[in-house]
């Protein structure tokens, strides 16, 4: 086991009453191995020090491009990867180094809704088995109730009640992602990480999706962590939205601060580069960023995004900004905004 | 003058081991030199067949069973494999979706790109890698002469992409199909890669069938759109039309569908029903009718042919034409396949 140095805590936060999700400095790093002995000769710093706070109720959209670790956030928050570092405080309890056992009654209150709905469902089970495992795994239903409660999820999703004997190759991409939707309900969850839930699907079908996805949270008084690539999902489910680069929170705030008032250069450059569906917006000014993500392995010094940003300066490349936060509560991490 | 490219009516088809399956139905347009041309829709509805039909890259079950494709007035529907080869890389080439997996990982990039030029250019050894190493330098590739001895798995996405273009343009094709060509793409790298593309073709005159799902880059690039649904054409327009006033009802959903990024919250979007139709089990009349919110007996009845409406503005949608019916629509000839 090596041990990381601990990472500075941010700015000490207060509490808030509702917050659900807590994350303290959360660091995971993957070990790079090289050689006939497989010695580790560095490591993919996929997150590194990200603090941010979940409330209950809203959706935390995260947002960056391929390999700035939104993924890796989600999954280290659901245990499915072993974090480094930094602290994971879930209502008010450090759940980071939670046994197996210790963590198993936790499951039934996070879940998940994966990206892709080709291979997150089993092609050997039929729907309802699919959605009676968990409940019956966790003792949430008998094996005389889960029948019931088959046909309350379905409804929930709306697929078909008698759709429920099928297997998963007999459904459509947005009704595939329906029914991994209606699993990750079977255990009531509090909160649910939505890991680029409507990135495979078609433009129509992923509307549909996300609708449902509001109604459903709406409804269940659901909190989720919205992970995606596409600003345009982002903006239309989340309450506040965290901008990543390179394995760190660049920017966070609420969904007006993001969109109508970006304070870094990077979300400036990602909001300008999506494309709009306006003709008569394509003579727009427009930020061409030059160059590729840096690699993980080797970050650039100081500030990451400064081997890109249009307005680097001496200072970025020595010193790596902090986070720093606004009264409202709307934060970025550059010399140069506040 | 003819138009760059025509394609009139035609009509490709999969033998699968259910029976044969129509995934390109009477798809006609016309192509300028020079001109983009948007092809938009979601899985299923035909776009990157009608692409690689023009390319004859069908397989060995798929065949255009009817119409023709015309470049340079030359009908090229019936032309041998060997003839076809010929047009392939130099009068016309495709990029695809995927950099991954369009180039080939045992051969250095310098060597595929050396590779077609030799091919198509006539041109040998010194000439033909200095050739090379002008057009990866073109695509934005800084330390090309580098680049040229290294394998595919040690660039980037992005990278990829620019070889892949840098390849396609490299025998100067009059017409370059870009089958969706950013969708693998982080947003920054994608505004890199269309940024490339508008200023190839202002620099060469190329003129480019983008073929995307992404209403934003269509907006962004094509001159003229062109939207399919269930293997038809269902609205044509150039891009501003198209835009500001939609006909097809699939047309307008599809915008409604896009959470916008300026303006206020949409609450809930206006999202299309249901799911497209599997192409063995057509819905009969109109293929949208199931999905349509303003679907009449006619629609489930009978099916709308493709009309103008306006200039250069066709729709296939009784709805739409009722509404204009005082404009004397001219009816578009092979709607229905061409016997020419």
């Amino acid at each position: 086991m090596i041990e990381f140095e601990e990472m500075p805590m941010a700015a000490v936060r207060p509490d808030t009453a509702d917050t659900l999700l807590r994350l303290d400095g959360l660091t995971t790093y993957y070990p790079i191995r090289k050689g006939l002995l497989g010695r580790v000769k560095g490591h993919v710093k996929a997150v590194d020090g990200v603090s941010l706070d979940i409330r209950e109720g809203e959706t935390l959209g995260l947002v960056g491009e391929s390999g700035c670790g939104k993924s890796t956030i989600g999954r280290t928050i659901l245990r499915l990867e072993q974090s480094t570092g930094g602290q994971i405080t879930y209502r008010g309890e450090d759940i980071t180094r939670y046994s197996i056992s210790k963590m198993r009654p936790l499951r039934t209150e996070m879940q998940m809704i994966f990206q892709d709905p080709f291979s997150s469902l089993n092609p050997w089970m039929r729907v309802r088995d699919i959605l009676k495992e968990p409940m019956l795994a966790h003792g949430k239903a008998t094996a005389a109730t889960a029948e019931a409660e088959v046909d309350r999820l379905l409804d929930a999703v709306g697929i078909p009640r008698s759709y429920k004997d099928r297997y998963a190759h007999e459904f459509s991409g947005g009704q595939r992602q329906r029914i991994g939707i209606a699993r990750a309900l079977s255990l009531n969850p509090k909160f649910i990480v939505c890991d680029e839930p409507v990135s495979a699907l078609d433009v129509s079908i992923q509307a549909q999706v996300l609708n449902l996805l509001k109604q459903l949270q709406k409804d269940l008084g659901l909190t989720y962590l919205f992970i995606a690539h596409g600003l345009g999902a982002v903006k239309y489910i989340s309450t506040r939205i965290a901008v990543m680069y390179l394995g760190k929170v660049v920017e966070i705030g609420t969904k007006e601060d993001i969109f109508r008032n970006p304070k870094h250069p990077y979300t400036k450059v990602l909001l300008n580069a999506y494309p709009v569906p306006n003709p008569h917006l394509r003579g727009r000014e427009k930020i061409v960023v030059q160059g590729d993500v840096p690699s993980p392995a080797n970050p650039p010094s100081g500030c990451r995004f400064h081997t890109r940003c249009p307005f680097a300066q001496e200072l970025c490349r020595q010193e790596e900004p902090p986070l720093a936060a606004a009264s409202d509560g709307h934060a970025a991490a550059c010399h140069f905004t506040f | 003058m003819n138009d760059l490219l025509e394609v009139d009516g035609i009509e490709t088809v999969f033998r699968t081991e259910r029976g044969e399956v129509t995934s390109v139905d009477g798809v006609s347009f016309r192509l300028k030199a020079g001109e983009t041309l948007g092809i938009v829709g979601e899985s299923g509805c035909g776009k990157s067949v009608t692409s690689l039909s023009i390319m004859r890259l069908l397989g060995k079950t798929g065949s255009i069973r009817k119409g023709e494709i015309r470049l340079n007035g030359r009908n090229i529907t019936g032309l041998a494999e060997s003839a076809m080869r010929q047009i392939r890389g130099s009068e016309v080439s495709m990029i695809f979706q995927d950099p991954m997996t369009s180039l080939n990982p045992v051969f250095t990039i310098g060597s595929q790109l050396v590779e077609s030029i030799m091919l198509h250019l006539n041109v040998k050894g010194k000439a033909a890698r200095n050739h090379a190493v002008d057009m990866l330098r073109k695509v934005g590739i800084s330390r090309p002469e580098e680049i040229m001895d290294e394998y595919p798995h040690k660039l980037s996405g992005g990278m990829r992409q620019r070889v892949m273009i840098a390849i396609a343009l490299s025998c100067e094709p009059k017409l370059l199909i870009a089958d969706e060509p950013t969708t693998a793409l982080d947003v920054t790298i994608q505004a890199q890669i269309l940024d490339l593309m508008k200023k190839l073709r202002e620099e060469t005159g190329t003129a480019i069938m983008l073929i995307t799902h992404d209403l934003g880059v269509v907006a962004e690039m094509a001159d003229r759109v062109i939207v399919m649904y269930a293997g038809q054409v269902v609205e044509e327009a150039d891009v501003f039309t198209l835009f500001d006033k939609p006909l097809h009802p699939y047309t307008t959903g599809l915008m409604g569908s896009i959470p916008h990024l300026d303006g206020d919250d949409e609450e809930t979007l206006a999202s299309i029903p249901g799911t497209v139709p599997p192409l063995q089990n057509m819905p009969s009349g109109c293929r949208f009718h199931t999905r349509c919110p303003l679907a009449t007996e006619k629609c489930s009845a009978e099916a709308p042919p493709l009309l103008e409406l306006a200039e250069g503005h066709r729709v296939r949608c009784w709805v739409a034409q009722g509404d204009s019916e005082a404009a004397s629509p001219i009816p578009v000839s092979s709607a229905k396949g061409v016997t020419t």
